[in-house]
């Protein structure tokens, strides 16, 4: 299974971090300094796969931010690859040729999308049309429901 | 990166709220300035969580959650979280949601409010609420909460809509990872969800049907009835033409692909059957997948991990073989990378399969990428075997001189273990190893030293060349500690053989013996050189004092000067050889002979700290004993002489091996009790250690193999199979395979060679590392073949108990 995945800056602040088991707070902010000083040290064209402690950790550079994904040691370093590659595109598609500024200005949305892609530190689906016209829907559920209430909604 | 297009965004409308505060944090100068702007803003929030419902919950827990991935306690927003989750509002329940998976896990006491919450959203009418609650339950659902809502798990996988029932999978999964008992229950709706065409669906249904094998041995036996069902799917995705929903350049759905891979090596794994089955499939994905881009390639990798580990075909296993020799070539590093730790998990099983790749490996060492040298070096390391060594050893002396710093430790113990086995020659070793010690001093072991100390001592016919070689090279540089240590002791114990200026071996040097005393008087004297080193000089200048003419005085200039160093040890010493200058005299010949071979303890055995101890402390006890016994002894000297080597009774506090490796001169620190000089010289013979015991495990035609095993550990054991040829005449391709119970782990270690000459000339061994973590009964089954006179001869016996040491 996956363990956590980050995203954070070149300059190291981190913009979404999805945890797949339990862990204490500051163990996280521990992971989260050693992810960071890890892969922010490598050089630019070196092979996108380390080692720490027991887990292997994949990660790949998007513009301005870095993707590091952990998973267990019998899962596929290159189907990771291809896990952090879907995401990306996941969120491309929905802020429609997506930068850092927007997962930033929109981090709720990024969750969402990425809690109908992953699930558990496992794929849930595999199909990007599925998750778009998904998020889609819950979005317009959300919409609708607004204007039910009608409540604004700002 | 990304492409850019031009299209219309179909995101929500953003929250303003949260955005003007994320503006006024990102806009804040100063980390001092962001803590203002974000203390008042949780003020904010925390009098908007108080205050009554009104339209704006959902932006403040998202304000707060911002605040929280900045880094900031979040704590006071977990109360809030329960009440939104319990909302009719979705925007609220989303909201709430995440911020239960944010800020809330099962350590916390108020995820249990939500329990309820939970399980009245998995009953939802609307599936978007349903999601959410399944979501949830597989991000942080504790053991408790996973108890009370797996009936309910269970009902939503056999009834709901693929949506739904993928989402229950992948929470079937996190129940059964939390509460293992309650994977019977989902094992009968896994097996139906394989007959779901729904990709999302299959493939949690692959996920929760491989966590179920995983775990529970008795239903990995009934999930084999599957296998023909996922190679049917399989073949479907890799056969079948354009999907255009699932392909991902040209590869259909290589997500599920990988998955149905995995689950069947677990399948296929000690099962024929299994195995056979889907042998034509993996064949066919072997050969018809793209590997141009990275995904055909994740699936190829997958692929060749499966042909592996199961039973399959030896033609397949080449097949897969040869997979990752292409995959060694690939410009992609990645690829180059995974290709060798594939490689690495084979090259106890597949060796000469993966010898054949041995070149590329190499090359990999020259590789710019940290991760794929590291890999290439663990790799060639082990890949070393006796035909080879030569050429592997300049390799990885050139990989030493450039590799980086994190590599050079690893680096250098693999060669002193690779050069210790298979040393063709001991010149050939003691150069390899000055080279290593020249190149990365620092970064070896510590029982390095008096590694080679015994090496130099047991290899008396290249004292003379040593000593020159680390003559010369303690005149270039003094700062390598290992190195300078070693070569004060050379010089101390064959500074004679320097001072006659004739060698055989190498170009001798013309020195004085002003000259050798002014080096060892160098490394006395740098700040370069650690505590343990300026001991080393100086009593080798002291033993010196035997083995020159001319210069004695200044050697006693020497010793009286640092009777008095800061030091506490080198203070002692000196103060003790003063004491044999002086009062001693007499002794001093004696005390400071050539010291005899030292045994080795076993091959390729490095005895650790306590030799290190034992050369250190004994030189030094020596003249102790001398000092604290002799005054009781009768004025005689030759009595004295005797009683004092006789009456040393007392044993030195080392372990055995100690003992039996380190009798550094004619007085003996080991218990013998004998009454002269010859008795004692007699009884320097090593504490006998009881050899590994050994049994004759094969006898037949001529061939002999025996075997004995150490035990490491408690579910460790070593075992050593000794194969020798009393026939007339030679045997060539002498192998042996082994195979132990399904639960032990063997790793066969790469045999001496392959040749046993006629009439017991040389003999082949071979190393087995086992691992019986279960405790069960040890059995070996052991194939051996070889060819002699032309023709092949096979045979198996099985070893039913083990000597034990």
């Amino acid at each position: 299974m996956m363990r956590f995945l980050l995203l954070f800056s070149r300059q190291g602040k981190l913009r979404l971090q999805k945890w797949f088991t339990p862990i204490p707070e500051r163990e996280k902010k521990k992971i989260i300094r050693d992810m960071t000083t890890m892969v922010l040290a490598r050089q630019p064209r070196s092979c996108n796969f380390l080692h720490w402690k027991d887990l292997k950790i994949i990660y790949k550079r998007y513009a301005s931010l870095y993707f590091c994904l952990a998973i267990e040691n019998q899962e596929n370093e290159l189907l990771a690859l291809e896990v952090i590659h879907r995401y990306v595109e996941l969120l491309d598609k929905y802020f429609g040729n997506v930068c850092e500024l927007d997962i930033i200005f929109n981090f709720e949305k990024a969750y969402f999308i990425l809690d109908e892609f992953l699930l558990g530190g496992e794929i849930q689906e595999t199909s990007k049309q599925v998750v778009n016209r998904c998020i889609e829907s819950s979005d317009m559920l959300q919409e609708t429901m607004e204007e039910y209430m009608s409540k604004p909604a700002f | 990166m990304l492409q850019r297009l031009v299209n219309t965004s179909n995101a929500m409308s953003p929250s303003v709220p949260l955005q003007e505060m994320i503006r006024a944090i990102r806009s804040a100068r100063t980390q001092c300035e962001e803590r203002g702007v974000i203390q008042r803003e949780c003020a904010a929030i925390r009098a908007q969580f108080r205050q009554a419902d009104n339209g704006g919950r959902s932006h403040n827990l998202a304000k707060l959650l911002y605040v929280h991935m900045l880094g900031y306690p979040a704590h006071f927003g977990q109360m809030e979280c329960v009440r939104m989750i319990a909302s009719p509002r979705y925007s609220e329940k989303r909201v709430g949601y995440l911020g239960a998976m944010m800020l809330l896990d099962e350590k916390q006491d108020a995820s249990l409010l939500i329990t309820n919450s939970i399980k009245n959203d998995l009953s939802h009418s609307n599936q978007y609420v349903q999601s959410l609650a399944l979501c949830t339950l597989a991000c942080m659902g504790s053991a408790e909460m996973c108890r009370d809502l797996a009936p309910e798990i269970d009902r939503l996988l056999r009834a709901s809509n693929s949506y739904i029932k993928k989402k229950a999978a992948l929470c079937a999964v996190h129940i059964v990872r939390k509460v293992h008992e309650l994977g019977e229950l989902f094992a009968p709706a896994a097996r139906s969800l394989l007959a779901e065409k729904n990709h999302g669906v299959l493939h949690g249904a692959v996920v929760l049907i491989t966590e179920l094998c995983e775990r529970n041995p008795e239903t990995l036996e009934r999930f084999r009835k599957t296998v023909p069902d996922l190679v049917q799917i399989m073949k479907g995705l890799v056969i079948s033409g354009y999907s255009p929903e699932h392909d991902v350049a040209g590869v259909s759905d290589p997500f599920l692909q990988v998955r149905i891979l995995r689950l069947l090596r677990i399948l296929g794994r000690n099962n024929e059957a299994a195995s056979d089955a889907m042998n034509d499939l993996l064949a066919q994905v072997a050969t018809n997948t793209d590997s141009t881009k990275t995904v055909g390639n994740a699936v190829l990798y997958e692929t060749v991990l499966t042909v592996l580990d199961i039973k399959s075909e030896s033609g397949l296993r080449v097949l897969a073989v040869n997979i990752l020799g292409r995959f060694l070539l690939n410009n992609d590093r990645n690829i180059r990378y995974i290709a060798m730790t594939s490689l690495q998990r084979i090259v106890g099983t597949d060796h000469n399969a993966v010898q054949r790749h041995r070149g590329t490996i190499v090359d990999c060492l020259k590789d710019q990428d940290a991760s794929v040298k590291r890999r290439a070096l663990e790799l060639s390391l082990a890949l070393v075997s006796a035909t080879n060594i030569r050429s592997m050893m300049k390799e990885l002396l050139l990989f030493l001189s450039s590799c980086p710093l994190e590599l050079r430790s690893q680096a250098a113990s693999g060669i002193f273990n690779a050069a210790e086995r298979y040393a063709p020659s001991q010149r050939w070793h003691i150069d390899t190893i000055l080279h290593v010690l020249t190149t990365a001093g620092g970064d070896v072991r510590d029982e390095t030293v008096p590694n080679l100390i015994q090496l130099i001592t047991n290899t008396s016919e290249l004292h003379c060349y040593t000593v020159h070689k680390l003559y010369r090279a303690l005149l270039s540089d003094i700062s390598q500690q290992s190195l300078v240590q070693v070569a004060c002791w050379c010089i101390g114990e064959y500074g004679d053989l320097l001072l006659r200026g004739e060698c055989q071996e190498t170009e001798p040097v013309q020195v004085t013996e002003d000259d050798v005393l002014d080096a060892l008087e160098t490394v006395l004297q740098s700040h370069m050189s650690a505590p343990a080193t300026r001991g080393f000089a100086l009593t080798a200048t002291m033993k010196l004092s035997t083995r020159i003419t001319d210069n004695v005085d200044r050697i006693r200039s020497i010793v009286s000067i640092y009777g008095s160093c800061i030091d506490v040890e080198l203070q002692q010493r000196a103060v003790e050889y003063n004491a044999l200058f002086k009062k001693y005299d007499h002794m001093r010949a004696a005390v400071l002979e050539r010291m005899p071979v030292i045994e080795k303890n076993s091959p390729g055995h490095t005895n650790g700290e306590s030799t290190r101890e034992a050369v250190k402390e004994v030189q030094p006890a020596k003249v102790k004993q001398a000092e604290t016994l002799l005054p009781q002894q009768p004025a005689n000297q030759v009595c004295d002489l005797l009683d004092l080597l006789g009456g040393s009774e007392e044993p030195l506090q080392s372990n055995p091996a100690v003992g039996s490796t380190v009798p550094v001169l004619p007085i003996s620190t080991s218990s013998t009790a004998g009454g002269d000089l010859l008795d004692l010289l007699g009884g320097l013979e090593p504490t006998p250690l009881t050899p590994a015991p050994t049994v004759t495990v094969y006898e037949k035609s001529g061939v002999t193999l025996t075997l004995s095993s150490e035990k490491q550990s408690d579910s460790g054991l070593t075992v050593t199979l000794t194969a020798s040829n009393s026939t007339d005449s030679d045997i060539s391709s002498f192998t042996l395979q082994a195979a132990v119970p399904k639960s032990v782990q063997l790793h066969m270690k790469a045999p001496s060679g392959d040749s046993l000459p006629a009439r017991g000339a040389a003999k082949v061994t071979q190393m087995v590392v086992l691992s019986n973590p279960n405790k069960v009964n040890l059995k070996m089954r052991i194939r051996i073949s070889y060819t002699s006179q032309g023709s092949a001869f096979q045979d198996t016996v099985q070893v039913d108990s083990f000597p034990e040491h």
